[in-house]
């Protein structure tokens, strides 16, 4: 188990966005998270990553190990988690600055490589996205004259260029369109050879065609975590039910 | 009766409107009429490029480069000044400060622009003047160095406001992603935040610029107001904008140094006009990534 998560809670001033989430995703694995708009995926993820720390007024309970160290430690070294346990955001948020200089970002945050060393690392990193063919004599060209689809694969070799474990993707897809949309899943399906991948998505069918396993989350709680398959056919609970044949809306 | 009133008012707005444009142009017009007529006795490259500048001796010689450097020896030092202070004020403003003492800070730093240059200027040679001349063992503390520092006081508001706005407007995205892979938030600041908000912070320098070279009473207080080529900071200068009011009183209506003075308001006319367009453009390129933010 890479995650493991016990007894979660998460409060955002006085109202409570997590309750009591227990969870385990696998090595290797990409866990798909699921469930109905504003029942707290988003906010979970970010508890990975402890991005909610930026937000003031959160407050977090529980345990969240990951590789068996508790993350919620006051002295976890926040730089090293993030630099483990990497995030790709809904929107494409490629920094305003060329391709190559997107991805030494990380390396140069965490002096990992300099000189032709780092340029090794980009040339890398693009490749594991497919983007070294389309880019590779365009190292120069400003990020965000990318496609958005080109600028989303960016955002991940941005991440892989720092050697994560762990990459949390919130929606990455929901502003690509269809075709893009099937590239980037085969494109993960590939990275989880390499990495454990956490995906919250919208889209069901989505989940269904990318993850080993799934998590429902419903009202802060999270009401069914199993093996993909069962959850989409044979789930045990009521709500769970309801929600992947549509009745939730 | 309605509407003669709104004809009334219509007409009455657009006539403000273009009277400030009239304005500009008459003014512009008068200058170049006046500054011109320089030139039917000096030559324009002996005007630009002359060394001396010796309005009343005889021959007179009309050289403004010593003046020209004057100005850009006191605008340069201003500038080099100005900038670090006032990018560290605004990230420090927008980016580290406690919500509480923001607003605090910001109304600060607009009470400085509300100092009187001449203000400054006093302050300038009853503290700071003295000051230099025991640093750097000077005959006189009175030189281009005192007018960059008092200078660089008077840009500072503006640097700061332009640059914070310039900062806040940086799509929070941007940090938000340079954390996300684990850059301290200074990091973050000056690897994203900074480059991201490069637009603005040059609109900043060149509307600092703009305030400094168009300066006259604290410069003509305090750099020492002589007329010669500058080698160092540590020389006394005289800037284009000293020599116009030091000289207009005593310049006979009609003559040569009369119309000299004029052609140097010429020159700090296209001057102040280049660095606006400037300004211009970058604020444009600041603004345009504002929209893209929402
Ligand atoms: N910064 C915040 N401050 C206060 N409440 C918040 C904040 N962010 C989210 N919430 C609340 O927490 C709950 C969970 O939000 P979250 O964004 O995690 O949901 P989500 O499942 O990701 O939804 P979506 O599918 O729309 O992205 C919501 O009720 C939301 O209103
Ligand atoms: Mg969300």
């Amino acid at each position: 188990m890479i995650v493991k998560v016990n007894k979660l809670d998460f409060y955002y001033g006085k109202f409570q966005a997590l309750i009591d989430v227990n969870l385990e995703a696998k090595k290797n694995e990409i866990t798909a998270l699921i469930g109905p708009s504003g029942c707290g995926k988003s906010t979970f993820l970010r508890c990975l990553n402890r991005m909610n720390d930026l937000i003031e007024g959160t407050r977090t309970t529980g345990e969240i190990f990951v590789e068996g160290e508790n993350i919620l430690d006051p002295n976890t070294d926040l730089v090293k988690l993030r630099k483990k346990v990497g995030m790709v955001f809904q929107r494409p948020n490629p920094f305003p600055l060329s391709v190559f200089e997107n991805i030494a970002f990380g390396p140069r945050v965490h002096h990992l490589a300099k000189g032709k060393e780092l340029e090794e690392i980009v040339r890398q990193s693009l490749e594991a996205v497919l983007l070294w063919d389309k880019l590779k004599d365009q190292l120069s060209r400003n990020a965000l004259t990318l496609s958005l689809e080109a600028q989303q694969r960016l955002c991940i070799a941005r991440l892989i260029a720092v050697k994560p474990d762990i990459l949390l993707m919130d929606e990455p897809c929901s502003a690509l369109d269809p075709v893009s949309t099937q590239r980037v899943e085969e494109l993960m399906q590939i990275l989880k050879q390499d990495y454990s991948i956490l995906i919250v998505t919208h889209n069901m069918q989505q989940a269904a065609r990318v993850s080993g396993f799934t998590g429902f989350f419903l009202l802060g709680k999270l009401i069914e975590f199993d093996i993909t398959g069962r959850i989409f056919t044979a789930p045990r609970d009521r709500r769970t039910e309801d929600y992947i044949t549509g009745r939730y809306g | 009766m309605k509407n003669l009133f709104e004809f009334i008012v219509e007409k009455a707005i657009f006539l403000s409107g273009a009277a400030s444009i009239i304005f500009v142009v008459l003014i512009f017009i008068f200058l170049l009429k006046e500054g011109l007529a320089l030139f039917g006795e000096v030559n324009f490259f002996a005007f630009l490029f002359g060394q001396n500048w010796y309005p009343i001796s005889d021959p007179p010689q009309f050289g403004i480069l010593p003046l020209i450097m004057g100005s850009v020896f006191v605008t340069f030092g201003a500038i080099v000044i100005a900038v670090p202070l006032g990018l560290a004020a605004a990230i420090y403003i927008s980016e580290v400060a406690p919500h509480s003492i923001r607003g605090f800070l910001k109304s600060g730093i607009e009470l400085l622009a509300a100092i009187p240059s001449i203000v400054l200027g006093f302050i300038g040679i009853i503290f700071l003047a003295p000051l230099l001349k025991n640093i750097f063992h000077l005959g006189s503390g009175l030189t281009a160095l005192a007018g960059s520092i008092m200078l660089a006081f008077m840009a500072l508001p503006t640097i700061v406001s332009i640059i914070e706005d310039a900062i806040v407007s940086v799509p929070r995205s941007y940090k938000e992603g340079a954390l996300a892979l684990g850059a301290t938030h200074w990091q973050a600041i000056y690897r994203v935040t900074i480059p991201a908000a490069a637009s603005g912070i040059l609109a900043a320098v060149m509307l600092g610029i703009g305030r400094v070279v168009g300066e006259t009473m604290a410069v003509l207080m305090i750099t020492g107001n002589a007329a010669i080529m500058p080698t160092s900071l540590l020389q006394p200068v005289r800037t284009l904008t000293a020599t116009v009011a030091a000289e207009m009183g005593e310049a006979v209506s009609g003559s040569s140094h009369y119309y000299s003075l004029f052609a140097i308001g010429i020159v700090l006319f296209i001057i102040s006009f280049i660095i606006n367009i400037f300004a211009d453009i970058f604020l444009h390129r600041s603004k345009a990534m504002k929209r893209r933010k929402k």
